[in-house]
């Protein structure tokens, strides 16, 4: 399936990705061609097949709900672009 | 020393002959020589390393003994470690210390290995080349105008070229079998769940799995008893009694059932690779092996499926760099959506970015039934493949990868690369183990032999390659280009 300008501008938007004027032409091309090899995949007959999520039957695994993590928070804010008195900072939401 | 196995290393500090301080120099040397040439690391760790080696041999003079004690190591730049950069081979951790060590990490910490450093790889896995990494590619120590494979390229250079005795590599649709297949190694993808993924930087969280890159079928083996195992912090850890995996390597192939899949023999694959691989089914057949042709009837649908579910995994599993708490932030963003825009824009390379946006698309509303699930029925048809398959033989042979290691540079289409991982891709989706042994040399490159076995059978994967090993020295050879280079004899 072919995607146009439009579709491919949007899919960027939904994974918070800023494509540029001159990627666009390029990105369109690549992202057709792949999609043209993942098509090969609708030859073939699936009605009667059960979706295969996961290569194992597993069970969750449950546990007691209770606190066993030590608090790291400052240690991990450290990691952080900007933090002021244990928050994240982002720019401005709301004026 | 440092072109022996690790079980060689590992007889000569039980026996004093040599001491964890002296390899781990050697080692760092040969680093400091040859990673300017071939990029291999992304981060030596010359100071701890040392530490570690002389903590490891003040251990062993206390009593303390196991086979990987004291031996030098490397690991794939996407395992987190403590207080060690950790870029995933991507300008958007390019300034990432881990707070913590992924749970492979520990466990080697645990066993007394030394850390030389981390290795190079293409970025956040995605790739068959070590081109799309941040930091540069990573050379073939074969042949330097070459690709190591990917994405665990860096590993599988660091061991074909001595940097390191043993590496960690990682493997979502081939990235550990295709480089090891590239660079002359060997290189095993467990079964989904054997290793803890806890702490290794998610790709496809379905297909993902941790494994070694090593020089022998043995040193394999000894990785992966350190390796394996339940791990509480990762929910899709099995739950299964510890096993040695050195135990049975050295059980006769007499009456063993090899499978050659006709499709992994087709159209594609090149004559010597063909070869090398008819050959060593020949030395197999000499050890009491019986060869009887499988059909894995929906193998050329696997790649179609893995580029709609490993994708779809991604594009969920790398929406949480958004330049907030860890990483790459862009300059002086104007509100909240520029600065997720251009921090991705700016912090992803564009592979990344492609695989991010076809499966953004794939899951995107009205086209789930064409894609995910339709891709996740296919799953089931290439899982049932091998179900058949294996009631008939106990492993299944055939070729890594469809020829030699490719000139950098030589794939700049998308789709060409993603035909690289062929014969590989379908074991991922279907959660088996397998492993990539050196097989031969063509034109100056080695060339790979891929081993599937049942799942949870890596013992038997790994006894038929240890056989093999002990019968031919292909996994013995070493590029004379790099020994030249280095001044080694």
């Amino acid at each position: 399936m072919a995607l146009d300008k439009t579709e491919v501008e949007k899919i960027a938007h939904l994974a918070r990705l800023h494509i540029s004027e001159s990627e666009t032409h390029e990105v369109t091309t690549r992202i057709t061609d792949i999609l043209a090899l993942i098509d090969q995949m609708q030859s073939v007959d699936t009605n009667a097949v059960e979706p295969l999520a996961h290569p194992l039957d597993l069970v969750q695994r449950l546990r007691a709900d209770k606190i066993t993590e030590e608090d790291q928070r400052d240690k991990l804010q450290q990691l952080a672009p900007a933090s002021e008195d244990g928050l994240y900072l982002v720019p401005k939401v709301l004026d | 020393m440092i072109n022996s196995t690790v079980a060689e290393i590992s007889a000569a500090l039980a026996a004093g002959d040599i001491s964890s301080v002296e390899i781990t120099q050697a080692y760092l040397d040969r680093i400091a020589t040859l990673n300017g040439e071939l990029n291999a690391f992304i981060t030596v760790c010359e100071d701890s390393a040392l530490l570690a080696a002389k903590a490891a041999d003040e251990a062993r003079a206390n009593g303390l003994d196991s086979p990987l004690l004291g031996i030098p190591l490397a690991h794939k730049d996407i395992f987190c470690t403590k207080d060690i950069l950790t870029t995933c081979g991507s300008r958007m951790l390019h300034n990432f210390v881990s707070p913590y060590n992924a749970t492979v990490v520990e466990r080697f910490n645990d066993a007394g290995t030394v850390l030389l450093g981390k290795t190079n790889m293409d970025e956040f896995a995605m790739g068959s080349s070590n081109e799309t990494s941040f930091f540069g590619d990573v050379k073939n120590p074969w042949n330097t105008e070459c690709v190591p494979g990917g994405s665990s390229g860096g590993s599988a250079a660091a061991v074909a070229a001595d940097l390191c005795a043993m590496a960690t590599g990682t493997d979502t649709g081939g990235s550990i079998r295709q480089p090891a297949a590239f660079c002359g190694v060997t290189g095993m993808k467990p079964s989904y769940g054997r290793v803890s993924r806890w702490g290794m930087i998610a790709f496809a969280s379905s297909l993902d799995q941790a494994g070694p890159l090593a020089k022998s079928a043995e040193d394999a083996a000894l990785m992966l008893n350190v390796m394996s195992g339940l791990d509480k912090k990762d929910s899709t850890s099995i739950d299964r009694p510890i096993e040695d995996f050195t135990a049975s390597l050295n059980q006769p192939l007499k009456g063993i059932r090899i499978g050659i899949p006709k499709q992994h023999f087709a159209e594609g694959l090149s004559r010597e690779v063909e070869q090398a691989v008819r050959d060593a089914l020949t030395e197999y057949e000499k050890l009491g092996a019986i060869i009887k042709e499988v059909d894995l009837t929906n193998s050329h649908l696997s790649v179609s499926a893995y580029y709609v579910v490993a994708p779809a995994e991604a594009s969920a599993n790398l929406s949480r760099f958004d330049g907030v708490r860890y990483g790459y932030r862009c300059e002086d963003p104007v509100n909240l959506e520029d600065m997720y825009k251009r921090t991705r824009s700016e912090g992803f390379g564009e592979e990344v970015k492609r695989r991010i946006m076809i499966g953004t698309y794939a899951l995107s509303a009205g086209f789930y039934d064409a894609y995910y699930r339709k891709a996740q029925k296919i799953r089931r048809l290439i899982k049932d493949d091998f179900d058949r398959a294996f009631t008939e033989v106990d492993v299944i042979i055939g070729p890594t990868s469809p020829h030699t290691a490719f000139k950098l540079g030589s794939k700049s289409d998308p789709v060409s690369m993603y035909l690289e991982d062929i014969y590989t891709i379908a074991v991922n989706l279907a959660g088996l183990p397998a492993a990539s042994i050196p097989v031969g040399i063509a034109n100056g490159l080695p060339m790979g032999m891929q081993i599937i076995g049942k799942y949870f059978d890596e013992a038997k994967i790994l006894n038929v390659a240890h056989q093999f090993q002990q019968h031919t020295d292909w996994h013995k050879q070493k590029s004379t280009a790099i020994t030249a280079a280095s001044g080694e004899s």
